[in-house]
């Protein structure tokens, strides 16, 4: 390509055109990002000119219908914070060390075979599983605990452990998976069992995306909606007990946006709940890729 | 892995001391921890699918495939429902796949490190984290208000679009990083550009990957409820979507809408249960495909 032909001096211009064009369509993701955060302040915002956002946010009453209304979130927050955070409790443990066994005790026939149980897992719709807490484990929980009602913060906890174990059980196995072999093989010859050898120098050395792991379940719990919507109960309330049926804030988005009037002030509440839900999980993301590019393990060196 | 397991061997077999039989003892112990935890998580799927599969398969029959709901839901079939399933999943992928294929393109084959790409990915990454509900309401401000396209197929494919990007663009950037640098360099060698390489040789290297990441879109977008909430589903519609600007009925939020809302909740659970079924064979299938075709591509890249 000598400068001045103008064919090359063409197909220059053209190849730049094309990657310009790439680049373009690379920014849709941010540009859908901004146009929910934008949507969602438009549609949001409004509300605050009837209440105050600390009356909004600590209010303890929730009936947006009466008259005159009381728009406070604050049972819809703590059922949020506690169900996820239950959930998180059952989830953890679970898929950390789903995700050990994967990547270091399984055989590799075994592994063939778990993994895709755990995608499908993954895969499983939420109302399914939702459908499954309402008709199966709310009447099993009725009568086994004999507590008032099936559909409480328990059952929502537990399903929704079971939709982030395979979030953080990839996340984490990708993690202790990517640690060098030679760390385990130096403390393997100094004498350590396998087991010590992950829990001193497999898991200390994979924490940071074991880390990034549990964050990412915990905000694909908090942001679960059907399962919330259909078997947490539904009572805008802060829970004093486990067995206490509650309204999570994804819930109340979804079951009351449909007799919402349009643009009135339960509309404008219930968008307003999408941005403090919005913030939630944004904050959860920005936390895991700050964690997992600050701590991120290089080589053995930084061990 | 293959060497870990050969250790592994070699600890078990190897002959402990007295003094460190309670070490050798301990892993045991929680390695079976481990083994259980495995177990429950295949545990969990097994129940829900033969649970299901139990309850449902007796609701299935061709009637039940073919027709419309009849008798105010009671009675009748979900073809409706499958069919706006279909048509907004499939409008999904019209939407996603070019441009998460292309930012994979730009990802992986042009950008450079650096600050912009590192915008790109945080964006990427917190579009995965948004919630599906909070999907709903943006599909409803902006596409069903803003824009005007009002309760439709439409709004709701570009709803459910928006929601599987992150999805399709970590496949095909997954597919492209599994083609070898040594394509590139032949086809750059043989003084193609570098457009010319990623469109004969790359894209045709990745087409596979790329396929097996839709297939999971589909699934995906098939699941979701939240986000057609409020910009596509209705609870009933007498018609097939002749437009897309037409109301459509969907499987997941006929589940919903059956179990929750009606009046008549215990007598159409057998409806329940066979939607719910249908609703997973299609999901857990387009999945089972993905799972099984991107197995048999590693085999035949190693």
């Amino acid at each position: 390509m000598t400068k001045g032909d103008p064919k090359a001096e063409n197909r220059r211009k053209q190849e730049q055109g094309i990657r310009m064009l790439f680049f373009l369509i690379a920014t849709a993701s941010i540009i859908t990002l901004s146009l929910i955060v934008l949507f969602l302040f438009m549609e949001g915002l409004p509300i605050f000119k009837k209440v105050s956002v600390k009356a909004f946010l600590l209010g303890k009453l929730w009936y947006p219908t009466s008259d005159p209304p009381d728009f406070g979130i604050f049972a819809l927050i703590m059922a949020s914070v506690a169900v996820t955070a239950v959930a998180s409790l059952i989830s953890i443990p679970l898929g950390v060390m789903t995700a050990v066994y994967l990547a270091e005790v399984a055989s590799w026939r075994l592994r063939e075979v778990v993994k895709p149980v755990v995608e499908l897992l993954a895969a499983l719709p939420s109302v399914v599983i939702g459908f499954f807490g309402m008709v199966v484990v709310a009447p099993l929980l009725q009568d086994l605990l004999n507590v008032a009602t099936g559909l409480n913060l328990f059952n929502a906890a537990l399903m929704l452990a079971f939709m982030s174990v395979p979030t953080i059980c990839s996340i984490s196995e990708d993690a202790i998976f990517g640690v060098p072999a030679e760390l385990k093989e130096a403390s393997l010859a100094l004498g350590a069992t396998h087991w010590e050898t992950i829990w001193r120098v497999v898991i200390p050395a994979s924490i940071s995306g074991i880390s990034t792991a549990v964050i990412l379940g915990m905000s694909r719990a908090i942001g679960e909606t059907m399962v919330v919507l259909m078997v947490a109960g539904g009572a805008a309330m802060v829970p004093a007990s486990l067995f206490d049926p509650v309204r999570p804030m994804p819930a109340s988005i979804a079951a009351e946006m449909a007799e919402a009037p349009f643009r009135g002030d339960h509309y404008y509440a219930l968008f307003a709940t999408g941005i403090v839900l919005f913030a939630f999980t944004f904050l959860f993301n920005l936390v895991a890729d700050y964690v997992s590019n600050k701590y991120r393990q290089v080589g053995a060196a930084t061990l | 892995m293959k060497e870990s397991a050969e250790i592994q061997r070699a600890i078990h077999s190897s002959a402990w001391p007295d003094k460190h039989r309670g070490r050798a003892y301990l892993q045991q112990v929680v390695f079976l921890f481990f083994r259980v935890a495995a177990v429950v998580n295949g545990l969990a799927l097994l129940i829900v699918v033969t649970f299901l599969v139990a309850k449902g398969y007796t609701a299935i029959n061709w009637t039940f495939l073919t027709q419309p709901p009849m008798d105010s839901m009671t009675k009748g079939g979900i073809l409706p429902c499958i069919i706006g399933t279909l048509c907004l999943s499939l409008g999904s992928m019209l939407v996603a796949l070019p441009i998460g294929v292309a930012s994979a393109i730009y990802l992986h084959e042009y950008a450079r490190p650096g600050r912009g790409l590192r915008l790109i990915r945080l964006g990427i990454n917190n579009l995965a984290g948004v919630p599906s509900v909070v999907f709903g309401l943006f599909g409803l401000a902006f596409f069903v208000v803003y824009m005007k396209m009002g309760t439709s197929l439409l709004a709701g494919s570009l709803t459910l679009g928006a929601l599987t990007l992150p999805v399709i663009i970590g496949s095909a950037e997954e597919a492209l990083r599994a083609v070898p640098d040594t394509y590139r360099e032949a086809s750059l060698g043989l003084g193609a550009t570098k457009w010319q390489t990623i469109w004969r040789v790359v894209i045709p290297a990745a087409l596979p990957g790329i396929l097996t990441g839709a297939i999971l879109g589909v699934g995906r977008a098939a699941g979701e409820t939240a986000p057609i909430m409020f910009t596509a589903a209705v609870f009933f519609t007498p018609s097939l979507p002749s437009s897309l600007f037409d109301e459509v009925m969907a499987l997941p939020y006929h589940i919903y809408v059956l179990a929750t809302a009606g009046t008549e909740i215990e007598k159409t659970r057998h409806l329940q249960y066979g939607t719910a079924l249908v609703l997973i064979v299609l999901v857990l299938g387009l999945n089972l495909i993905a799972i099984i075709y991107r197995a048999r591509l590693r085999r035949k890249m190693r």
